[in-house]
């Protein structure tokens, strides 16, 4: 943990639900301002993490760097996204095709700011009918939950979720995606799960002008034609056939 | 400081079909009509077209034409003992806010309900007994009739530009059609839409089940069309855009480019957006409103307009809750079954299956909004037998497509991995090889299934939301069940590669995921001012210059898309107002 200091309190303090939200608040204020790239930690990362590291490098310097994340933050949303998304015959891997710039460009915007979210109290847990009920914006989230991850990896395998090898990243997703992480915020693990899965598919499938999908490669996956706009003859035509997967995009058009 | 405004005829809150219809009949008929709409106008020439409104994420995703909840939402629980809470975000049901409402991003799916919907009680009560309503169903008749109804469910299909096929033409069953369809008096105005192979296997396979399958009738213009009003329409491009999202081609029958722009060509017409109504004004000395109370959304300011006639038009929830903030109408109490504003709501329910075809190609994302065939045979087939079910209502199944786009939809068998290269391989595989089919059923009225204001939460303006107390009951449990077995039967009847089963629905509605924006109820109409909101005129029993028009007057849900009967209802509204009320203002019925 020391080779990654954070703003976040210790993991070896237990936080009550209240303190929580006053650091997840403040530690958002703080780092949007400070927001810096992930490559100045990729030195003292293991090999595999160095490799996603050199890409990240590569492209964060095209992307121009993270609006949002933190330098430990990134390092989870890479490590997680080239998991996820490994390099293999589909796709290039999660960091190469934009992901992270994906999740940071949205945590950035208006949705990670909660635009459409009604945020004000009283506030109580619910029902799982009743759905999300936490009183922080997706991007406080972020925070709260990426450090709440990090510390369970610490607590586990004693390094954070970045720095694990590759089948102990899968065993910690697995047991986190099937709801047996326990935060102690109180944060419902599974539930935050839920829009960082979602948010990865954003990445992978929504146009690239918003940072992901880059060169396609998720819309060519799948054969998904894209923005294209008139299916008319089409219908027809490619009955029961394949449709040629060259994909267009809305900057393609513009 | 309220500023008060020069007198009109007619104020129309909301501007959607039923808005948009009434502004255009009523300006059209001389009459000076203001319509506010909270929603921004949006040109579709700039906000609808290629390339981008081609964009999953802004429009599916992020909701860019739905209501802001950050500004307005409800509280939702699923029954009385528990505390509602708010809808923070939207999820199971998305109203629109812009200039043409929820009827700028639908998909066109457009029913002619019957009489087995408007005489449910009696109907049932007939052939299966009193006692087979349960006691808590307080489902009633409505009052009207099919046969009334007819014409201005043809001026609607006409306007809307509705594609399908006729299965009942005045009588005369015609193959291809739904032959459990009530009586019409000509076809549709358009040919059905193209099918895509999802809806010609599903044809095939219903057909040789004995079931009677039908394109689904739609307004995505088949073919170029001009409507009796002039509007001009495209032919519908099949762009798999629809669902969430304006029509680029001009082929998606909406208000904004139909109804609404020939009320804004009248002299005595005018649309004020960004104007969210916050009350309607009730005389204390008479039974009438004089207008309504608004805020105008660009300046923060607020207006009184005084009106000779209010006309409720917003979405059905906004309908509701603008009653219950105006104090128009006793609140329903489930205790006491006392009261009658937020009484009958309902909503749908459904259940589908996944069908993988190793060797097919389903070109998932070329479609139009209407690209399903559908069979009514559990649903209108009067003759079907409920008995043995033990449910009122029914379900229809369609198998098709619409708006499949990839973040939201990528089949992939159940069991598969979520991430990592054997998800890759399956979602690659499987997105465009996979068909479904859905089941939609009804939702009949419930004792405890209601609409009140939360004694709690409050929107932007310091006014409290409305609070949605609701669940599905045994009735609903049983249709969920029987839908799920037939759709489970003609799924493996088409012996797909492997089939992601229908299950039946048992746990409580919840507020996410995406459901149905067929929400209903809450001031029902009736012939008994003591189980109704409004006469079978529309008019609010206690002001009798206040109509409310809208899915809110329905005393139940069926499993039909609502769109079709609030647009010939909008219809049927001006011709009451034109014809009867300007003549002899009162209650008419």
């Amino acid at each position: 943990m020391e080779q990654n200091p954070t703003q976040n309190p210790s993991p070896n303090q237990p936080l009550g639900r209240r303190s929580f939200l006053k650091s997840a608040t403040l530690g958002g204020a703080g780092v949007v301002a400070g927001a810096s790239a992930s490559q100045s930690i990729a030195a003292d990362k293991s090999t595999e993490s160095q490799v996603s590291s050199a890409q990240s490098t590569q492209l964060n310097e095209s992307a121009q760097g993270y609006v949002f994340l933190n330098p430990e933050e990134a390092a989870f949303i890479e490590a997680l996204v080239n998991h996820m998304i490994p390099k293999d015959e589909y796709t290039p891997s999660g960091v190469e095709m934009g992901l992270p710039i994906y999740i940071d460009r949205a945590l950035a915007g208006g949705w990670g700011k909660g635009d459409r979210q009604y945020t004000q109290g009283p506030w109580r847990e619910g029902t799982p009918s009743q759905g999300y009920q936490l009183p922080l914006t997706p991007a406080q989230l972020y925070k709260a939950g990426i450090a709440e991850a990090n510390k369970l990896a610490t607590e586990k395998y004693q390094k954070t979720f970045d720095y694990l090898t590759s089948s102990q990243k899968e065993e910690f997703l697995i047991s986190w995606q099937s709801g047996k992480l326990t935060f102690s915020s109180g944060i419902n693990s599974k539930m935050f799960f839920t829009i960082l899965y979602q948010n990865v598919m954003e990445g992978i499938f929504s146009d690239p002008i918003y940072g992901g999908n880059k060169d396609k490669v998720g819309w060519k996956l799948i054969g998904f034609p894209g923005a294209i706009a008139v299916h008319r003859e089409h219908i027809d035509s490619y009955k029961d056939k394949r449709f040629p997967n060259k994909p267009i995009s809305i900057s393609d058009m513009s | 400081m309220t500023q008060k405004l020069k007198p009109v005829d007619v104020v129309i809150v909301g501007m959607g079909w039923t808005g948009g219809i009434l502004s255009k009949e009523l300006s059209q008929a001389g009459l000076r009509v203001v319509a506010l709409e909270k929603g921004a106008e949006r040109a579709p020439k700039d906000e609808y077209s290629v390339p981008s409104i081609r964009d999953e994420l802004k429009y599916v995703i992020r909701h860019d034409l739905m209501q802001n909840t950050a500004r307005d939402t409800i509280t939702v629980r699923n029954n009385i003992s528990q505390e509602a809470l708010p809808m923070r975000k939207l999820g199971s049901f998305l109203p629109g806010e812009v200039v043409g409402g929820s009827a700028v991003h639908w998909s066109g799916h457009t029913w002619r309900w019957n009489d087995m919907e408007f005489k449910v009680r009696s109907m049932y009560e007939e052939k299966y007994g009193k006692k087979f309503i349960p006691a808590d169903m307080t489902i009633h008749d409505w009052g009207i009739d099919y046969a009334e109804m007819e014409k201005y469910y043809d001026r609607f299909e006409y306007t809307a530009a509705i594609s399908g096929k006729a299965g009942n033409l005045k009588g005369t069953i015609v193959p291809g059609g739904n032959p459990f369809e009530a009586p019409r008096s000509r076809d549709y105005p358009l040919p059905p839409l193209k099918p895509v192979l999802a809806s010609q296997l599903f044809n095939e396979a219903t057909r040789k089940l004995g079931y009677h399958p039908f394109p689904r009738p739609s307004a995505n213009a088949s073919e170029a069309y001009t409507n009796p009003d002039g509007s001009k329409f495209g032919a519908c491009q099949y762009c798999g855009y629809c669902q969430r999202f304006g029509c680029e081609a001009n082929a998606k029958g909406s208000p904004h480019m139909t109804v609404i722009p020939i009320a804004m060509a009248q002299p005595s017409f005018e649309l004020r957006a960004n104007s969210w109504v916050t009350k309607v004004l009730k005389d204390p000395h008479s039974k009438k409103v004089t207008g309504v109370t608004y805020t105008n959304l660009l300046t923060g300011e607020e207006f009184e307009q005084p009106a000779s006639i209010v006309i409720l038009s917003a979405f059905v929830l906004n309908n509701v809750h603008l009653m219950l903030l105006s104090g128009i109408g006793k609140p329903y109490d489930p205790k006491t079954q006392k009261g009658v504003i937020g009484k009958n709501y309902c909503y749908q329910t459904g259940t589908s299956a996944t069908l993988f075809f190793e060797n097919r190609n389903f070109n998932p994302f070329m479609n139009a909004g209407g690209s399903n065939d559908t069979i009514d045979d559990f649903n209108t087939n009067w003759d079907f037998d409920r008995a043995s079910r033990g449910y009122v209502g029914g379900f229809m199944l369609a198998g098709g497509f619409n708006t499949n786009l990839p973040i939201g939809y990528r089949p992939v068998p159940r069991g598969t991995p979520m991430w990592g290269t054997a998800w890759k391989a399956a979602t690659s595989k499987w997105y465009q090889t996979a068909m479904t089919i859905t089941s939609s059923g009804n939702v009949m009225a419930n004792r405890y299934n209601y609409l009140d204001l939360d004694p709690t939460y409050k929107n932007a303006l310091g006014l409290p939301l409305m609070r949605m107390t609701f669940d599905y009951k045994e009735n609903e449990h049983k249709i969920s069940q029987h839908s799920a077995q037939i759709t489970n039967e003609i799924a493996k009847s088409m012996n797909p590669t492997h089939v992601n089963q229908a299950s039946a629905r048992s746990d409580p509605w919840t507020v996410v995921p995406y459901q149905s924006t067929h929400n209903t109820g809450g001031t029902p109409m009736g012939t008994d001012p003591s189980m109704s909101a409004v006469n079978t005129s529309l008019q609010s029993w206690d002001c009798h210059n206040l109509f409310i028009v809208g899915a809110n007057v329905f005393p139940h849900n069926s499993t039909y898309n609502p769109t079709g009967l609030v647009g010939a209802l909008a219809y049927r509204t001006a011709d009451i107002i034109k014809n009867k009320y300007l003549k002899n203002p009162g209650f008419l019925s």
